[in-house]
C-alpha cells in the first residue's frame, strides 16, 4: 500500500486515448487541491523568511535553533516519536497478525475498537487517560512516557488500518503454516515470515504516526506536557516569525518521511508482486 | 543429477492413523479414519470434495487438531508434537514460496531453522534446485517463477530439510494438464529414489491411479478401501469405490436362479458377491465402459444413442430394448462405424460384477 499512484498500473494500449479527457480533469483537481495546501504553506514559508525591511533571509531560521525551549523539545518530540512507533509495532504486528491467522471473525470488532480514538474528542482522552493512571507512578504520569502511550492509541486508527490491508496482501495462513511445517517457532514465524512480507505496511504505520507525533498540539497541552508543538504555540504568542518557521520545520520533517513512505512502498510493492 | 546427498540421508518412516475423529460444529470431517503407511511408500487420498482429505492431511502435519485419535510416526505418538517440532514437510496447493526470499533462499529456509552454516545451506539449496531441475533460477523471486517452477522450488523446499515424511495437498491443482502430468512424474521419481514415506491428497482418480503405491479411498470421513491402484480399479472393496473410482454404469438386471448371476441385456453376469437364495430379485450392477464390447450388427438388440471422441477411445452410448443406457469405451478404431442410430450387439467382458 501506498499513497502515491502506482505508476506501473497507469493504462496502457487502447485505454489510453479513451483516458485523455478524464486525466486533464484529474490534473484539474490535483492542481487546486495542490493550491490549496500550497499556498497556505508558501506564505508561511515566505514569512518565515523575511529578513529586516523587504529583504528576504535565513535569520529567522537559524535563530530558531537558538531560541530558548527549542533545544529541549525538538529532542522530547523526536523521543516521543521513536517511542511510540516502537510500542504501536511491538503492539499491533503480533496482534493484528493473529487476528488475521487465528480470530478472523473477530477482525470486524477490532477494527472498530482501533478506529474509536477517531471519534473521541481529545479532551475527553486526555481526561480518560489521567483518570486511568491515577496512582500510578511519577516517571510515567508527570513525564512524555503517558502521553507516548496515548499517542499508541491515537496512532490505533491508521496502524491497524495499514497493517490490515497489509496482510490481507499476502497469503498469511500458507505462508505461516509453510513457516511452521519447516520447523520455525512462533518467533521465528513473526520475524522471518510476518515482518519482511509486511515490510512497507510497517514503514507505512511507523511513518504515519511518528508524522502524527510531530503534531500533535491538544493533549500534550491538555496533560501539560512540552513538545515542539507546544513550544511552537507559546512560541508564537511572542514572536510569530519563529512559531512558524518551527511549524514550517515540523511539516517539513513529516513530509520528509511521507516521501520516505511511497518510496519504501513503491520499492516494496515492486518486489512482492505476485505473478497471478 | 546429484542425489548423493539426499539419498543417504533421508529415510522413510512408518506412519499411522489409527481412529482420527475431527468435527467442526455439525460437520464429520473425520469419522474414525485409519490408515496404515509403510516405509518409503506412496499412497493418496482420494475422495470426493468435503470428504475430509485435507483436514487428515493437516492433522499429520500438526497444522490442525484432531478431536481424538492419534497419529504415530516410527511407532511414537506425535499428537501432542507442535507442527514445527514434527520434521515433517508439505507442500500446499496453493502457491505458498516466501515472497520475500529467492528460491535459493526459500529452500533453505528451513536448514536455516536447523543451524546450517551459510556455506552448507547455499550448496544444499543449489544441489536440490538442480533435482527439481531449477538449479539457473535460485535468485529469482516467487513472482519471477511460472506456477509450475514455484511448486517445483516448494518441492525443494520441502525436501531440503530431510523430512521423515512428506505430505502433499494437491501440490498440482493449480497447474495446467501438461505441467501437471510432466510435476507428477518428477515428484513420483523423486519420492521413488529418496525412499520417503510420502502422504498425497488428490481428487483427481488418474494423477491417485498413476502416482501411488496405494490409493486410500475415502468417504465421509471414513477409509473404503485402501489398495494398490489396480486392486482398487478391478477390485473395489465397496460400493462407493467402484463407483467413485472410474466411470462406471448403473444397470437394472434380474438376478438369476442360484443368485449367483445377474441378467443384463440378455447375459448372465457372475456377481463378484453372491447374493442368495433371491432369484429374480432387482438388482444394480455396476460395470465399466471399457467392459462393454459393441459389434455392429444389423440385427442388434442395441440401438447407437451418441458416441464422443477421446482420442485412443471413443465412448459410445446405446440404448437397450428395455429403455436402459449403457456407456462403453472401445479403441476409436473399432467405433468408427458405430454411429447414432445405427443396431449393435451387446457383451460383456468375462468378469464378476459388483451391485449397488
Ligand atoms: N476450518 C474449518 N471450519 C469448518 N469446517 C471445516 C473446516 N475445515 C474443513 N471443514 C469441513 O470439513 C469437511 C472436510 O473438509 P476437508 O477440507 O478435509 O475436505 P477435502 O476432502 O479436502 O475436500 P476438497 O477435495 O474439496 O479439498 C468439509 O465438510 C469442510 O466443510
Ligand atoms: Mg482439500
Amino acid at each position: 500500500m501506498s499513497l502515491v499512484a502506482d505508476p506501473v498500473r497507469v493504462a496502457s494500449g487502447p485505454r489510453r486515448r479513451h483516458r485523455r479527457g478524464g486525466r486533464v480533469l484529474g490534473w484539474a483537481v490535483l492542481l487546486v487541491a495542490a493550491l490549496y495546501f500550497l499556498v497556505p504553506v508558501a506564505a508561511s514559508v515566505e514569512f518565515s523568511l523575511r529578513g529586516k525591511g523587504d529583504t528576504h533571509d535565513l535569520s529567522t531560521w537559524s535563530a530558531l535553533f537558538e531560541q530558548p525551549g527549542f533545544a529541549e523539545n525538538m529532542p522530547t518530540s523526536l523521543e516521543l516519536a521513536v517511542g511510540t512507533v516502537l510500542i504501536t509495532l511491538l503492539l499491533m504486528v503480533p496482534t493484528t497478525a493473529w487476528v488475521h491467522l487465528r480470530l478472523p471473525r473477530l477482525r470486524r470488532l477490532v477494527e472498530s475498537i482501533c478506529v474509536l480514538p477517531l471519534v473521541i474528542p481529545a479532551v475527553v482522552l486526555a481526561n480518560g487517560v489521567l483518570v486511568a493512571f491515577k496512582g500510578f507512578p511519577n516517571w510515567i504520569t508527570g513525564t512524555p512516557v503517558i502521553l507516548a502511550l496515548e499517542y499508541v492509541v491515537l496512532a490505533l486508527p491508521f496502524t491497524f488500518r495499514t497493517l490490515d490491508s497489509g496482510l490481507a496482501a499476502i497469503p498469511l495462513t500458507t505462508l505461516v503454516e509453510a513457516a511452521r511445517n519447516l520447523g520455525a517457532s512462533w518467533p521465528h514465524v513473526l520475524l522471518r515470515v510476518v515482518v519482511p512480507n509486511l515490510r512497507t505496511a510497517i514503514l507505512n504505520a511507523a511513518i504515519l504516526s511518528a508524522a502524527m507525533v510531530l503534531g500533535e498540539f491538544t493533549i500534550a497541552n491538555l496533560l501539560l506536557l512540552n513538545t515542539l508543538p507546544v513550544w511552537t504555540v507559546q512560541a508564537g504568542q511572542q514572536d510569530a516569525q519563529v512559531a512558524t518557521a518551527a511549524s514550517m520545520l515540523i511539516l517539513l520533517v513529516s513530509w520528509a518521511l511521507l516521501m520516505l513512505m511511497s518510496v519504501f512502498g513503491q520499492r516494496g510493492a515492486r518486489r512482492t508482486r505476485r505473478s497471478r | 543429477m546429484t542425489l548423493s546427498t539426499a539419498t543417504e540421508t533421508a529415510t522413510g518412516s512408518p506412519v499411522r492413523l489409527s481412529g482420527l475423529r475431527r468435527t467442526y460444529g455439525a460437520v464429520t470431517a473425520l469419522d474414525g479414519l485409519d490408515l496404515e503407511i509403510a516405509p518409503g511408500e506412496l499412497v493418496s487420498l482420494l475422495g470426493p470434495s468435503g470428504c475430509g482429505k485435507t483436514t487428515a492431511l493437516r492433522i499429520v502435519a500438526g497444522l490442525e487438531h484432531a478431536d481424538s485419535g492419534a497419529v504415530l510416526v516410527d511407532g511414537k505418538e506425535i499428537t501432542r508434537v507442535p507442527a514445527n517440532k514434527r520434521g515433517m514437510s508439505m507442500v500446499f496447493q496453493s502457491y505458498s514460496l516466501f515472497p520475500n526470499l529467492t528460491a535459493g533462499e526459500n529452500v533453505a529456509f528451513g536448514l536455516r531453522l536447523r543451524g546450517v552454516s551459510p556455506a552448507a545451506r547455499r550448496k544444499r539449496a543449489a544441489e536440490l534446485l538442480e533435482l527439481v531441475a531449477l538449479d539457473n533460477h535460485a535468485n529469482r523471486y516467487a513472482h519471477e517463477l511460472s506456477g509450475g517452477q514455484q511448486q517445483r522450488v516448494a518441492l525443494a523446499r520441502a525436501l531440503a530439510i530431510e523430512p521423515r515424511v512428506l505430505l502433499l495437498d494437491e501440490p498440482l491443482s493449480a497447474l495446467d494438464a501438461k505441467v501437471r502430468v510432466q510435476l507428477r512424474d518428477e515428484i513420483r521419481g523423486l519420492q521413488r529414489r529418496l525412499g520417503i514415506t510420502t502422504l498425497c491428497v488428490t481428487h483427481d482418480q488418474e494423477e491417485a491411479l498413476s502416482m501411488s503405491d496405494r490409493v486410500a479411498v475415502m468417504n465421509a470421513g471414513r477409509l473404503e478401501q485402501c489398495a494398490s491402484p489396480d486392486v482398487v480399479y478391478t477390485r473395489p472393496a465397496t460400493a462407493f469405490v467402484a463407483a467413485f473410482v472410474g466411470a462406471m454404469n448403473r444397470v437394472e438386471g434380474a438376478v438369476g436362479p442360484a443368485g449367483d448371476v445377474v441378467e443384463i441385456a440378455g447375459q448372465r453376469l457372475r456377481l463378484a458377491r453372491p447374493i442368495g437364495n433371491t432369484p429374480g430379485a432387482l438388482v444394480t450392477a455396476l460395470i465399466r465402459p471399457e467392459s462393454v464390447r459393441l459389434t455392429p450388427a444389423v440385427d442388434g438388440t442395441a440401438k447407437v444413442l451418441r458416441s464422443s471422441f477421446r482420442g485412443p477411445v471413443t465412448r459410445v452410448t446405446v440404448l437397450l430394448g428395455d429403455g436402459t443406457e449403457l456407456d462403453s469405451d472401445l479403441p476409436s478404431s473399432a467405433a468408427v462405424d458405430l454411429r447414432p442410430g445405427e443396431l449393435a450387439e451387446v457383451g460383456f467382458v468375462d468378469e464378476p460384477v459388483m451391485t449397488v
